[in-house]
């Protein structure tokens, strides 16, 4: 059961990176690896802030921003300077290895004994229940800080959930999503597509960001190498959550992206208690990501052929 | 109104691939004409169109819209004073956004897009009486994707759209060539009847000389990136399709021998 939890928990939080990925993926169709980069970005950021003693809801702002910060340099570099999106990404990942190193002085930086957004959530919860206090869920005893770390999770992604929807509602939002679908008739409506798409992918990095910030806190180390793998774990979130959710508006589509990760933590939990083999971890995900990329394109195949043959006999 | 004053566009200029598209193109349009523009295929009429609208910045020459020199800048930002329907059906529409938040878009045209919301409750009513006069059905099904409807419906939206702000100026780009027959009378229809009820200034490049004949007060003939002829007021009223054929086929003739190959003719044989 504490396993459940603890995974639910780190999917919420890896769901902020779903939406950044649901951002520059499904919005602009804009393959961005800069991900990898800035998800660890993020996590450097705030645990080097944390460890100078800075309020550690600060920090993760700061994080936040730091991720805005590097997706605007891929999205300048893709529509000023002309650079094909995937190699604007790969430039600004690459470059993001040794900022990260220089962010850090060292290749890891753990912040397990210092004050974070969950030993804030840890001492409430002390406070609240008492210290080690266990409760019991369907016969199942788990350690009631968990729950409450999984709470203040829940009610984090559900308030960035709503923003991010809200935004994209709005008359700024709408057109970057037009952009995206059309940046032809969206221009002959006189929106400036180049600045959609920096601002769109910025957002996107600072999502994406963030939830390395908060992965960091929760896991109490920030590592240089944690973002690796991380654009392919986004992408099969969204694509899960795409598979449950069978809807294309936002509002769906951003609840779809949040079930689709905790959804594919908890699969990830079960197959490595089941004695999958932790190295396997990202040659599986990637199998998994290419497989529900064809999957569609199969079956309409299928059909096709299951129709000729009816149409044979 | 609008004057282009000798512009020029070359295209891949110093590799095989040269294209003169624009070889110098000067012409001015008056507040509330309707031009329409033929030509043949090469001759620049799309290019033209595609200069005034800011899809590439002219080489040479200047553009200017109603006093105000335009030649440098974006197509974004040209967007405030005009509005435009493409040759394809798909371009002029976001598929995977409803109806009623396309025409959201377009209501918004060239002005600062905020965080206020995108799609009011209250527009709803009046989206449903702007495309009620099209006789789709489209009143009813304002939530579905634009993607799901037929060419002829985008484009007609696409119409409505571009004129939902009166623009200053309006551009056509063959906007009915890709249509069948029957659903391009129908645009068409629609095109006159949008023009007519706010005098638009419009440009038209169409392919059709009927539509040429029967639409708009002005006739431009363009060949090799230029005006080769222009049909003005009474000229024009008595202009009929055969007329206009005839001078296409001149311009083919001359076309034959254009002055490159004439050279090379000149070289090796004489």
């Amino acid at each position: 059961m504490s396993l459940l939890i603890g995974s639910t928990t780190i999917g919420l939080i890896l769901a902020l990176l779903a939406l950044g990925i649901f951002i520059s993926f499904r919005i602009f169709d804009f393959p961005d690896i800069t991900a990898e980069g800035s998800f660890t970005f993020g996590a450097a950021t705030a645990a080097s802030l944390i460890v100078a003693g800075v309020n550690p809801l600060l920090a993760s702002l700061v994080a936040f921003m730091a991720g805005m910060a590097a997706g605007a340099v891929t999205g300048i570099i893709h529509t000023k300077f002309r650079i094909n999106p995937l190699l604007a990404g790969i430039l600004v990942m690459t470059a993001l290895y040794s900022v990260n190193l220089h962010v850090m002085g060292k290749s890891n930086m753990p912040i397990l004994n210092e004050t974070t957004v969950f030993s804030w959530v840890e001492s409430l919860s002390d406070t609240v229940s008492g210290i080690g206090n266990k409760t019991t869920i369907i016969g199942w005893e788990v350690v009631t800080k968990d729950l409450w770390l999984l709470l203040f999770c829940f009610l984090a992604i559900v308030s960035f959930s709503l923003i991010l929807w809200w935004f994209f509602k709005t008359n700024i939002g709408t057109a970057m999503r037009a952009t995206g679908d059309n940046d032809q008739m969206i221009r002959a409506l006189g929106v400036n597509t180049k600045a959609m798409i920096i601002i769109g992918i910025a957002l996107s990095n600072g999502f994406i960001a963030l939830a390395g910030a908060m992965l960091a806190q929760y896991q109490g180390f920030a590592d240089v190498q944690m973002g690796i793998g991380m654009m392919v774990w986004g992408l099969a979130s969204v694509i899960i959550g795409e598979a449950i959710i069978n809807d294309n508006s936002v509002g769906f589509v951003i609840v779809g992206a949040v079930l689709g990760s905790v959804l594919f933590r908890l699969l990830v939990a079960i197959a490595l208690r089941w004695g999958l083999n932790p190295n396997d971890l990202k040659i599986i995900t990637a199998l998994f990501v290419f497989i529900a990329l064809i999957l569609p394109g199969l079956l309409k195949d299928k059909k096709k052929l299951t129709f000729k043959r009816n149409v044979h006999a | 109104m609008l004057k282009i004053e000798n512009i020029k566009k070359t295209f891949n200029a110093g590799t095989v691939n040269e294209v003169k598209a624009i070889q110098g193109l000067s012409l001015e349009i008056e507040e509330g004409s309707f031009v329409c523009i033929l030509g043949t295929n090469g001759s620049g009429k799309s290019t033209a169109l595609n200069a005034v609208a800011g899809t590439f910045l002219p080489d040479e020459g200047t553009i200017t819209l109603d006093g105000v020199d335009i030649t440098r800048w974006s197509e974004h930002k040209r967007a405030k004073y005009i509005g435009r329907v493409f040759q394809n059906p798909f371009s002029g529409t976001a598929p995977n956004m409803s109806i009623q938040e396309n025409l959201a878009l377009a209501i918004k045209r060239g002005k600062g897009r905020g965080f206020g919301w995108g799609l009011p409750k209250s527009l709803v009513n009046d989206f449903k009486k702007m495309v009620k006069p099209l006789n789709m059905g489209l009143e009813d099904r304002l939530e579905n994707p634009i993607g799901k409807l037929s060419g002829g419906q985008r484009q007609a939206l696409t119409l409505l759209m571009s004129t939902a702000l009166r623009p200053k100026l309006l551009l056509l780009d063959e906007h009915t060539a890709a249509l069948d027959p029957k659903t391009a009378n129908k645009v068409i229809e629609l095109t006159q009847q949008v023009v007519s009820k706010d005098k638009l200034t419009t440009l038209m490049v169409t392919h059709s000389m009927q539509q040429a004949v029967n639409l708009g007060d002005r006739i431009i003939m363009m060949h090799q990136g230029k005006v080769a002829y222009d049909f003005k007021g009474e000229d024009k009223k008595r202009l009929n399709v055969n007329d206009l054929l005839t001078l296409f086929d001149e311009l083919r003739q001359k076309d034959l021998i254009d002055p490159g190959v004439a050279a090379l003719l000149l070289g090796n044989y004489i």
